[in-house]
């Protein structure tokens, strides 16, 4: 059942919590829902995972926790939990009848910030409201500023209906209420960035990619979210905005890089949620390739280890591998071939990124979720249907340390993006593909002419609108309707971030690629040559007749920063999805 | 009066669920969620839950037929099964449950066929004292809410 999304509502909180149950037994549905009606919440229900992830991606803002069972019949309810985090960045509790402490772990592990054991009781319902103001204030903390404002606001409000103290954290309010102390001044930016942070800006693909620019050209290690503002230079933008962008991305990097652990490398791409690591193994080229300087970014491939993330977010420029994520080497995955084309050059850039600090945040205190999704609104790369990259065995990007060369090889552009649903096809097609397009990507230089080659079926969004929703509407539709004809529906396509031009690249349709304006342009490649050749190639990309490939390229970049997989993938299906493109 | 007497007797055998361990807290966590809203909350979760597990009785006595027993197909549907009994703290039907997993860990066949009989049995049981007790109930009156028995 759905009830009438409210906006926000901050000042009664947590009265009025927007919450979404998902659970396929219909008596459990039944019971929390009268006892989330009773905490005063506002509760939707549903049966099935996939109706929950539409819900959320149609209403962006539309709630504030989701509580979901572990197993239900159409998709694992810890892929749920990721999607939700890469996505929409909201804190997940997991419920089950299950209490083994493996399975605690997995969900603690991919991010639910509570595992509840059936049956449940209502006060355990009663305090779920807290994780919902732990990630407010966890968001808060990293922003130098402006978001602690927030959340010592939001404290305010709750301090203000609860005297019960003990539901908020004593150290956190504390240390918010000393920030504040010393940022009185910025009350009034406080003002002005609420309402802007909580207009959620939509961290569209071109956007990302300025912010990825900025960070790489200011060096991952000194970034802070001031410098990363003023480079960007994008009026609306606020320090707020950048600040919890550049957390989430940390969160988001770190995570791939603990779910790549054994390899420290830098996935860069979608990584695989739970088959992951069966497929990423080979796919990450997770070997500090990423750890190499810049220079070594020539062959990252990015091997999206197929999860739903694309952590292409590469920001560190000096590649350097503190956080030792490794772009993937494309060498080193043959499976990876990412084919794209466009992202390359991004991709390229992820790998010489050096994460600092997230890259081995051993626990991400449970961000993990938080930061793939944390903005999951905003990050239309994070959507990333299920689209699994299957790459070849071919190194495909070879990014050039200086992205300046638009690696030839980009050709591999071709991202593979299996769909589950039509993996079959595709993959079939597209591993012919791959391999082509691996030589020929090795042997192309211009990117153009390789994306010629290789064709490139992005699809970006055709609307650039930027409700994040619609990008998960096409991410949803990927995953539901994956059809061959419209590979390039993959959460490229559906970004809508990805705003600037629409790019769409149909499989076989003649891609509106052409629409990448320089935005995209920009966007993607940020230092190289590459836009520009991307742009070209991009319009190109249609032109590939091979179905089979399914080039996310230029929408990977677009998507890998949005992307939040949905991967309903087979876990043996995809080997990686080579989507650097959260080009942070 | 006869609506004392229905309430009485309403009440003992409410209480008997309890003292005969067929039902735990849990079905008293239900009862507190009634209210004036849905006045015959319980009814109407037991009632689901009875229409849903039936079903997956039902995949249970199809997996069971199966030679070779797949364990795990059997684990996820008692998982299933036992989520739904446990919401409404059908405590016999529940051992049944847990018994029955042990025997899937032990992967012996012979014994989850055993429990499963005998958790129809339990799960039948319950059904036809629910029933009563609802009727009872019904007649006693909307605004009957039992009493807490602790």
């Amino acid at each position: 059942m759905e009830n009438g999304f409210s906006s926000p509502r901050s000042d009664a909180f947590p009265i009025g919590l927007r919450v979404l149950v998902v659970d396929d037994d219909p008596t459990w549905l039944k019971i929390l829902e009268k006892m989330l009606k009773k905490c005063s919440y506002e509760v939707t229900t549903c049966c099935l995972a996939r109706e929950a992830l539409s819900l959320l991606r149609e209403r962006k803002d539309g709630y504030d926790i989701v509580i979901s069972d572990v197993n239900m019949p159409d998709m694992d309810g810890f892929k749920l939990l990721e999607h939700v985090g890469l996505e929409m960045d909201l804190p997940v509790i997991m419920m089950s009848v299950d209490g083994e402490t493996s399975r605690v772990m997995k969900g603690v592990q991919h991010g639910a910030c509570d595992y509840l054991l059936k049956p449940i009781r209502m006060k355990e319902l009663r305090n779920i409201w807290q994780h919902v103001l732990r990630k407010k204030i966890q968001e808060g903390r990293d922003i130098e500023g402006h978001d602690v404002i927030e959340g010592i606001h939001i404290l305010r409000n709750v301090a203000d209906r609860y005297d019960d103290s003990q539901f908020l954290r004593g150290e956190e309010l504390f240390s918010v209420r000393k920030r504040k102390d010393i940022d009185k001044h910025e009350d009034k930016d406080f003002c002005d960035t609420s309402s802007a942070k909580k207009a959620r800006v939509v961290w569209s693909v071109d956007l990302h990619q300025k912010f990825v620019k900025a960070v790489n050209q200011i060096g991952f290690d000194k970034v802070g979210p001031k410098k990363i503002l003023d480079l960007m230079n994008v009026p609306w933008l606020t320090r707020e905005n950048v600040a919890s962008h550049l957390q989430k991305y940390r969160l988001y990097l770190s995570r791939l890089q603990k779910e790549n652990d054994p390899k420290a490398c830098f996935v860069v791409g979608m990584k695989h949620k739970d088959p992951c690591s069966k497929d990423g193994d080979g796919n990450f080229g997770l070997h500090s390739s990423l750890a190499v300087p810049q220079n070594d970014v020539t062959n990252s491939s990015f091997s999206f280890s197929g999860d739903n993330f694309l952590l292409q977010n590469v920001d560190s420029i000096g590649c350097e591998v503190d956080r030792k994520r490794v772009v993937q080497e494309h060498t080193s995955e043959p499976k990876r071939a990412a084919g794209r084309s466009v992202p390359e050059p991004i991709k390229a850039r992820c790998t010489q990124m050096k994460f600092n600090n997230t890259i081995h945040p051993v626990e991400p205190e449970g961000k993990f979720p938080a930061f793939d999704p944390s903005n999951r609104s905003c990050y239309p790369w994070v959507e990333a249907p299920e689209i699994k990259f299957k790459q070849e065995s071919k190194p495909i990007v070879h990014l050039e340390g200086d992205f300046n060369q638009f690696p030839p090889t980009v050709p591999p552009h071709q991202v593979q993006m299996d769909q589950l649903q039509s993996i079959s096809s595709i993959s079939s097609g597209r591993s012919a593909t791959e391999k082509d397009i691996a030589s020929s990507i090795e042997s192309k230089p211009p990117y153009s002419e390789n994306c010629s080659q290789q064709r490139v079926h992005l699809n970006l969004p055709k609307t650039p609108t930027d409700s994040f929703a619609g990008k998960a509407k096409s991410f949803n539709e990927m995953n539901d309707h994956f059809d061959p004809n419209s590979t390039t529906t993959t959460p490229l396509g559906k970004n809508q971030n990805f705003n600037p031009s629409c790019i769409s690249t149909d499989l076989g349709s003649g891609l509106p690629f052409a629409t990448i304006d320089e935005d995209l342009q920009g966007f993607l490649l940020q230092d190289c040559c590459y836009p520009k050749n991307l742009e070209h190639q991009i319009i190109e990309f249609p032109d590939y007749g091979d179905p089979g490939i399914f080039t996310e390229v230029p929408t990977h970049l677009h998507d890998a920063m949005r992307f939040g997989y949905d991967y309903s993938y087979d876990p043996t299906e995809y080997p990686v999805i080579d989507e650097g493109l959260f080009i942070a | 009066m006869e609506r004392n007497q229905l309430l009485r007797q309403m009440n003992s055998m409410r209480q008997s669920f309890f003292d005969q361990g067929f039902l735990d807290e849990q079905f008293v966590q239900l009862e507190e969620l009634q209210d004036e809203a849905n006045p015959n909350f319980v009814e109407e979760v037991v009632t689901l839950c009875y229409r849903d597990s039936y079903r997956l009785i039902l995949n249970l006595e199809q997996a069971l037929q199966k030679s070779p027993l797949d364990f795990n197909q059997l684990d996820r549907y008692m998982q299933q099964f036992m989520g739904s009994s446990s919401s409404i703290g059908a405590k016999k039907v529940n051992a049944q449950c847990t018994l029955f997993r042990e025997y899937i860990k032990a992967g012996s066949g012979e014994g989850c066929l055993r429990t499963f009989h005998q958790l129809k049995k339990e799960h039948t049981t319950l059904e036809k004292k629910f029933e009563a007790y609802f009727q009872i109930k019904r007649q006693a009156g909307p605004s009957q809410i039992a009493s807490r028995p602790k």
